[in-house]
């Protein structure tokens, strides 16, 4: 076989081969069709042809299907050939519009599960294929989702100005959904968020950006080899990625400086100083307590009050961590293990196995369920003994 | 971005609103029931939110392993069995609200006299795969 693709080239070029037929005047919908077709040619045709100009080949290949496509269309509709086939394919404007297309499919018209659909493939060039077998779902479902998304977005003007906290938001689903199928998604989130950060100065854009990496160089310790979770303190640091810690902590502290702080920035503040401790019983929690004070401020969210109750159990033992959390709503999901983890660092055995217990029958997913079935296995064998 | 399974229960769900057994229908009330069924899921996945449907025999086994180079022993199937599963649709949505409503949606099936049903069905979040970001 010829040389492979430069995959991540072509993807890299997606959003704004996609910007150019838009500002064409192609519809958004249209467009986007042609530049998935024309990234399929793209991997069919460069291994025997590469093309001198990557981009310039995508755009006047993707203009043609475009063409190609409205044509065929109209004719079937038995109307008017309304596409106004000007400009020629020529040099490619110097405006570039990644970021309107984050905007785009990132729009608050858009439910969470369309917007993340919609960006893994106009911005991140993804195949719906892909898509749908890293979301575990039908081909045919996950298109539909996608054909729906662009119906959704088809009458928003591509120049309007967007909020980069919508954007934000879809990149960390992304994000957190980790790791299923065969498109890594944790590290199409990184790359999705390294583009914006390139393409907009915005702190938070930055903090994001940090607090995946920080998270992202942990992941191999993350979880054993038979797939069990191993918590924070008992992974193996020395396996940490220490060249991703360096970049999330730069990146981290250049935003930091600029001070506008936001809820990427105070969460990945966190990861760092997770990151910066040599062993678990080095860790900085009364730093940590302090962010997540800051967190809690900004975001008021129930989730960061609970975790807050964590540090500051570790920072202030566990008696004042159960205090934090009795200030809490005990429905929260994980209160329970929570609370089960501080009776069993203040030493109340009995309570702790029961709430371990309590906490797995009511654990959103597998890995957590088992993890804490084993806690409170555990504690089981050592109060019987 | 969650999965649910929409469980439809032989026996062992409270009693529905619409109480007559399938085989009193007419066969047009059956015929009504497929195609709102069929409908049903044509429609979620035009919505982008259909993952899998199925129906299940009302007869099966249960089987055990019986120690090494012994055949699994087969038991079954048992006329008193309190909970039996029908079939399934397994629906990933963007929330628990959205999930309860399909689901209401599905339990207005027609039944006999064409009037909706009110089944129960039963709906079950799946344990997913956890989260990149915990603390």
């Amino acid at each position: 076989m010829t040389a492979q693709v430069d995959e991540a080239l072509l993807r890299s070029l997606t959003p704004s081969v996609l910007g150019i037929l838009v500002r064409r005047g192609a519809d958004f919908a249209a467009a986007e069709d042609a530049v998935q077709d024309a990234l399929v040619e793209a991997v069919r045709v460069w291994p025997a042809d590469p093309p001198r100009d990557a981009k310039g080949w995508l755009v006047s290949v993707a203009w043609r299907r475009f063409l190609d496509a409205t044509r065929s269309d109209a004719a079937r509709r038995r109307r008017e050939d309304l596409v106004d086939e000007e400009p020629a394919p020529g040099p490619a404007p110097a405006v570039d519009d990644t970021l309107q297309l984050y905007f785009l499919c990132a729009h608050p018209s858009l439910t969470p599960s369309s917007a993340v659909a919609l960006t893994l493939r106009a911005v991140g060039g993804l195949t719906t294929r892909q898509i749908a077998q890293a979301y575990l779902v039908p081909e045919a479902t996950m298109a539909q989702r996608i054909s729906r998304a662009k119906r959704t977005v088809s009458g928003v003007r591509f120049d309007q100005p967007g909020d980069v906290a919508t954007v934000l938001r879809v990149l960390y689903l992304v994000f957190n959904e980790g790791y299923s199928g065969d498109v890594d998604l944790a590290a199409e989130a990184i790359r999705l968020t390294r583009q914006l950060a390139a393409t907009i100065d915005h702190p938070e854009v930055a903090g994001l950006l940090a607090l995946m990496l920080l998270h992202h160089a942990r992941r191999a310790t993350r979880t054993a080899p038979d797939g069990s979770l191993v918590p924070l303190a008992e992974q193996d640091r020395s396996r940490w990625d220490t060249t991703s810690i360096a970049e999330g902590v730069e990146i981290l502290q250049a935003a930091l400086a600029r001070d506008r702080l936001g809820e990427f920035q105070a969460q990945a503040a966190i990861a760092a100083l997770h990151a910066d401790a040599p062993t678990a019983e080095e860790t900085d929690w009364i730093q940590i307590v302090e962010w997540y004070d800051e967190l809690a401020r900004l975001t008021d969210s129930p989730i960061v009050r609970l975790n807050r109750a964590v540090a500051i159990g570790e920072a202030d033992g566990p008696r004042a961590g159960l205090a934090a959390l009795a200030a809490l709503n005990d429905s929260l999901p994980r209160h329970t293990a929570v609370a089960a983890h501080l009776h069993e660092r203040d030493g109340d055995l009995a309570t702790a196995t029961r709430l371990y217990a309590e906490a797995a029958q009511k654990a959103p997913n597998l890995a957590e369920r088992d993890h804490l079935t084993r806690q409170a296995a555990r504690l089981n064998a050592r109060r019987y003994r | 971005m969650a999965k649910y399974l929409l469980l439809k229960h032989y026996r062992g769900a409270p009693a529905p609103v619409n109480d007559v057994p399938m085989d009193q229908w007419t066969p047009e009330e059956i015929s009504a029931h497929v195609q709102y069924m069929n409908d049903f899921a044509a429609r979620l996945e035009g919505t982008g939110e259909f993952v899998d449907g199925q129906a299940l025999a009302a007869e099966g086994m249960f089987v055990r392993y019986d120690g090494e180079g012994r055949p699994p022993v087969t038991d079954g199937p048992f006329a008193e069995t309190k909970d039996l599963i029908a079939g399934w649709m397994v629906i990933d949505v963007d929330s628990y609200e959205r999930a309860i409503e399909l689901a209401g949606e599905l339990s207005a099936a027609p039944g006999a006299g064409g009037k909706p049903i009110h089944e129960w069905l039963e709906v079950r979040p799946f344990l997913a795969a956890p989260p990149t970001i915990t603390q």
